[in-house]
């Protein structure tokens, strides 16, 4: 199979421009040719929730789209959630899984803060049923998921956050 | 004294860069090297009679196709078998690409390498091997039965292995015993499945002869070893970096996967970077699973419920080949006592082969199996007698006067079971103060009088943990005062960083943002073992107390001579040293530690004060660097223990079943749960939340299914249903702590301990509600109707 098309995605804000196959899926589009390494492959067929990126504001697998049906959308991945310009803040999701020790291997993590972050825009204050509900496309064999739970239920108490980009 | 760090439950240092997307897998390593994909064998049982590779290599972008026949020099021999035993009858292990055999559907047979991974897949499509198809033996009972099809053409049987002790008098005790019992009980397969699969990127430099890997591995000394060896290169030629690791949970310590052995074979044949990501299906068929043992015990029991006597004959499948030697079984045996004074035991272990995927330790590691076997006993024997089985445990606990409590069996380390400290009856009581046991068993009276479907099990058990041979450290104080740490195991989201540095930044004085660690990095210590058996935290940890000290030792030296003092009075605080009573007579650590390399040079402006310092540390002397003394502040140490260390719990949980869907809602889960002295409370809770998670996973939801004829059918999370947030129970975690008088920081292991009671807590809990025993894990609703059914 040959034939590199050119792609040009809108991720995080900013525009980047690469050479790949039809084939070639957004998640290794992203990892690969874009270098944005934060968005992880843990099973490639839509179950794990680990490459979770968000288009046009919704939660999308990236494992499951081609980087050409990406074109001309909005993405943004875990390295665009801290607040713009704030090379060490964080986004309250970041910081409320740091302090409640909701990641351990750190694989997952991505995936759940983007899962966690689209949740938090339709449903600022969810309950922990809503929170577990939600998240349950996301699968961690690290934490129990107890503190992540706990970590998005914090987050949510607090005060909306800058959106990111 | 700055704040003693140790017991803190200080937010982890490591966690910045997962948070942003900055972390770094192996698979983010290389985006552009070479890629390798392979044709794994789709029968579980075959002879390879041809394979057809042309159309393979007329692939645009392919770089290489290679068979067995390709291979060479000792990579062409079977893969070494890692732990020998002279128990093991019929020692076999895989070659990396199958010769002509192969013995699990998932065997490697073809490897291609081509410019990326969409080429190589391609490629491997297009190899056609053809097989003659030979009996396959899946089954566990059958296989170990006479007669059956062997899973290697050239046995007689399947036995891999057999190993029996006896302590006491069995026969004895058991013809003594007022009553007798026989049960069996089963485990059935299951998968470590870590969210991130497994990888390696190999890149060699031929000008230079050095191979660098990145593998994620728990174990990357034993990697660099073993391929230097294979590869026939000095050692020091050869490194290997297991970089942030997604889990690993026993999957990846196992050495050597062929995939391990092959990229890097590729990468020095082809002259290129070389890569390989393992895909989801993949993992499910080509690397190790756990559980698969089958147990038949005849317990002795007096008329108050305690055990005389114990007989345990049981089968474990070790899959297609046993590299693993009999490890897991004999881990099962040495544990199977669990916290019960067992004064006659006899068990007779025979490791058995079958063609399904080979078994290697997952979180738990054959104690999840003599847990469930023990602690359905004691609950079995409870209620044979009409007891209650809380009673039962109470009878039979190893007293806290007992210890060190010889249990009369060789443990995993081929040393003598010994457990070093326990507290038994005090971990019961404060799982059933937490869980109300009496509140409890009076609501579930209640609920069951509406008709609900309910019950309460608890389990209990021991872990031996943190066994040798031994870890190391290095420790050292830069320049700029940052205290650098490295060891050399893998680490796979249990906090190693974080625990290291508040062990580090205590002995130093510094702050924990002051301390850098790297594990699993052979370019920074050569010598480790690897993470696994609960045991880096207490060993490894262990040599960074060490480590530490000794640069300790050499900074009090250096800094007593500069300021004129007595070692013993130099205070260590901040982040620098200062004389006792005297805090403004002090010097940084950094300038310390340049002071301490009498180079006579500045290097730039900051070290012109240190190469002032340093001529005032050694003037006077008879030359430059005094006589036993070493340049700049540095250590390696090694701690090897005298033996495992013992931790300890008990866990409580209440179920609901829906007798219509078979569905099991776990309502409440306690845990009771004792490692000794906590370097971090919070990481510790941690490590028993996924502990749980997996063991509730494992005990309601994972069984990897294999077809008759010995395909995995369920490979893939849409039909191997990982455990997730919308079942999971909130945990409710009460800690004592038992220190271990056996290393110097009384700390005991923990990665393990959330996992090993949750089957037989749940099994317990379920025969409870249903008044039926559940005695074959898991219990998936299929499994909860047709006991609904017997019930009725």
């Amino acid at each position: 199979m040959t034939g590199a098309v050119d792609i040009t995605l809108l991720v995080n804000g900013k525009t980047y421009t690469g050479r790949a196959e039809p084939r070639v899926t957004l998640a290794d589009f992203l990892r690969d040719e874009l270098r944005l390494t934060g968005t992880h492959l843990g099973c490639e067929h839509g179950a794990c929730g680990a490459c979770t990126v968000l288009m046009d504001g919704r939660t999308v697998r990236s494992c499951l789209l081609f980087a050409v049906q990406a074109q001309g959308h909005d993405l943004a991945t875990v390295e665009g959630l801290a607040p713009a310009g704030g090379a060490e803040g964080l986004h309250p999701l970041q910081e409320a899984f740091h302090r409640m020790h909701a990641l351990q291997c750190g694989f997952c993590t991505p995936g759940f803060l983007m899962s966690a972050y689209e949740l938090l825009q339709s449903n600022p204050r969810p309950t922990e049923e809503e929170v577990r509900t939600w998240l349950s496309g996301n699968l961690c064999r690290c934490t129990g998921y107890q503190n992540i739970v706990e970590a998005v239920l914090a987050a949510a108490a607090e005060p909306e956050p800058e959106a990111h980009q | 004294m700055t704040t003693r760090l140790f017991g803190e439950p200080v937010a982890r240092k490591e966690d910045g860069r997962f948070l942003t997307g900055r972390g770094r897998y192996t698979a983010d390593f290389e985006p552009h090297a070479a890629h390798a994909a392979f044709v794994r064998s789709d029968l579980a049982h075959a002879r390879i009679t041809g394979i057809d590779t042309a159309a393979a290599g007329e692939v645009p972008g392919v770089l290489g196709v290679f068979t067995w026949t390709d291979l060479d020099g000792e990579v062409a021999e079977r893969l070494p078998l890692l732990v020998p035993s002279d128990a093991l009858v019929n020692p076999r292990t895989q070659h990396a690409l199958a010769r002509d055999e192969v013995c699990y559907a998932g065997e490697v047979v073809a490897m291609v390498v081509a410019r990326d991974r969409y080429a190589a897949e391609d490629a491997a499509e297009r190899i056609l091997v053809e097989y003659e198809p030979l009996p396959p033996v899946v089954d566990l009972e059958t296989a170990a039965s006479p007669g059956a099809p062997t899973a290697h053409a050239d046995m007689q049987d399947n036995l891999a292995g057999r190993v029996s002790e006896e302590h006491g008098d069995v026969d004895r005790a058991l013809t003594a015993a007022p009553h007798v019992f026989g049960w069996r009980f089963v485990m059935e397969r299951s998968a470590a499945m870590p969210l991130e699969t497994r990888a390696v990127v190999a890149r060699y430099d031929q000008t230079e002869d050095r191979l660098l890997i990145h593998d994620s591995t728990q174990a990357p000394t034993g990697v660099r070893f073993g391929l230097a060896m294979l590869f026939g290169m000095d050692t020091d030629r050869v490194h290997v970096v297991a970089p942030d690791v997604g889990g690993g949970f026993g999957q990846k310590v196992i050495q050597f996967y062929p995939e391990e052995v092959l990229v890097p074979w590729a990468a020095r044949r082809l002259g290129v970077p070389v890569k390989w990501v393992e895909d989801r299906r993949e993992n499910f068929i080509g690397s190790n699973q756990e559980r698969g043992q089958i147990h038949d015990v005849r317990v002795g029991v007096d008329d108050e419920g305690r055990i005389l006597g114990l007989e345990d004959r049981f089968l474990h499948d070790t899959g297609a080949y046993c590299s693993y030697g009999l490890i897991l079984p004999i881990i099962t045996a040495a544990q199977l006592p669990g916290p019960y004074r067992l004064e006659n035991y006899r068990y007779e272990l025979r490791s058995v082969f079958t063609n399904t995927v080979p078994t290697s330790p997952y979180r738990g590691a054959g104690r999840p199996h003599a847990a469930f076997v023990m602690e359905r006993v004691i609950e079995k024997v409870a209620g044979e007698l009409g007891l209650d089985s809380l009673d039962v445990r109470r009878r039979n606990f190893i007293q806290p006067d007992q210890f060190p409590y010889h249990v009369g069996v060789t443990f995993q380390d081929g040393g003598p079971t010994v457990y070093d400290s326990g507290d038994y009856e005090r971990g019961l009581d404060a799982l059933l103060a937490e869980l109300d046991v009496e509140r409890t068993r009076t609501e579930l009276a209640d609920w069951r009088r509406t008709g609900r479907t309910v019950g309460l099990g608890v389990a209990g058990y021991v872990e031996g943990t943190g066994i040798g041979p031994y870890e190391g450290a290095s420790v050292s104080i830069d320049p700029d005062g940052t205290v650098s740490v490295a060891t050399a195991h893998g680490t796979q989201g249990q906090a190693h960083e974080t625990v290291f540095a508040q062990i580090a930044a205590d002995e130093l004085g510094t702050p924990l943002e002051g301390v850098r660690v790297t594990t699993g990095d052979t370019r920074r210590l050569g010598f480790g073992v690897g993470t696994y058996a609960s045991r880096t935290a207490v060993v490894a940890g262990n040599a960074v107390l060490r480590a530490a000290q000794e640069v300790r030792r050499q900074a009090a030296s250096v800094a007593a001579r500069i300021l004129e003092v007595a070692p013993e009075d130099v205070v260590f605080q901040d982040g620098s040293v200062h004389v006792a009573g005297a805090p403004d007579r002090r010097i940084p650590l950094g300038r310390l530690a340049m002071a301490s390399n009498p180079t006579r040079y500045a290097f730039g402006r900051d070290a012109e004060e240190g190469a002032r310092l340093s001529q005032l540390a050694y003037a006077g002397g008879d030359r430059p660097l005094p006589e036993g003394s070493r340049p700049g502040l540095a250590a390696v140490e090694y701690y090897s223990p005298t033996s495992g260390v013992f931790g300890f719990g008990f866990h409580g949980a209440v179920v609901e079943v829906d007798p219509e869907t078979g569905e099991v809602r776990v309502l409440r889960y306690v845990v009771h749960h004792d490692s000794g002295r906590v370097i971090n409370p919070m990481v510790v809770e941690g490590q028993i939340h996924g502990g749980v998670a997996q063991g509730i996973g494992g005990a309601l939801y994972e069984r990897i299914a294999y077809g008759p004829e010995g395909q995995v059918q369920n490979a893939s999370f849409m039909d191997f249903l990982l455990v997730s947030a919308a079942e999971m129970p909130r945990i409710e975690q009460v800690h004592t702590e038992t220190p271990s008088p056996n290393n110097p920081l009384g700390i005991k292991g923990v990665g393990e301990a959330g996992t090993i009671p949750v089957s037989a807590a749940i099994a317990n809990a379920l025969s409870d509600a249903l008044g039926v025993p559940v005695d074959r894990m898991p219990v998936m609703p299929e499994d909860v109707l047709a006991l609904v059914r017997a019930a009725e």
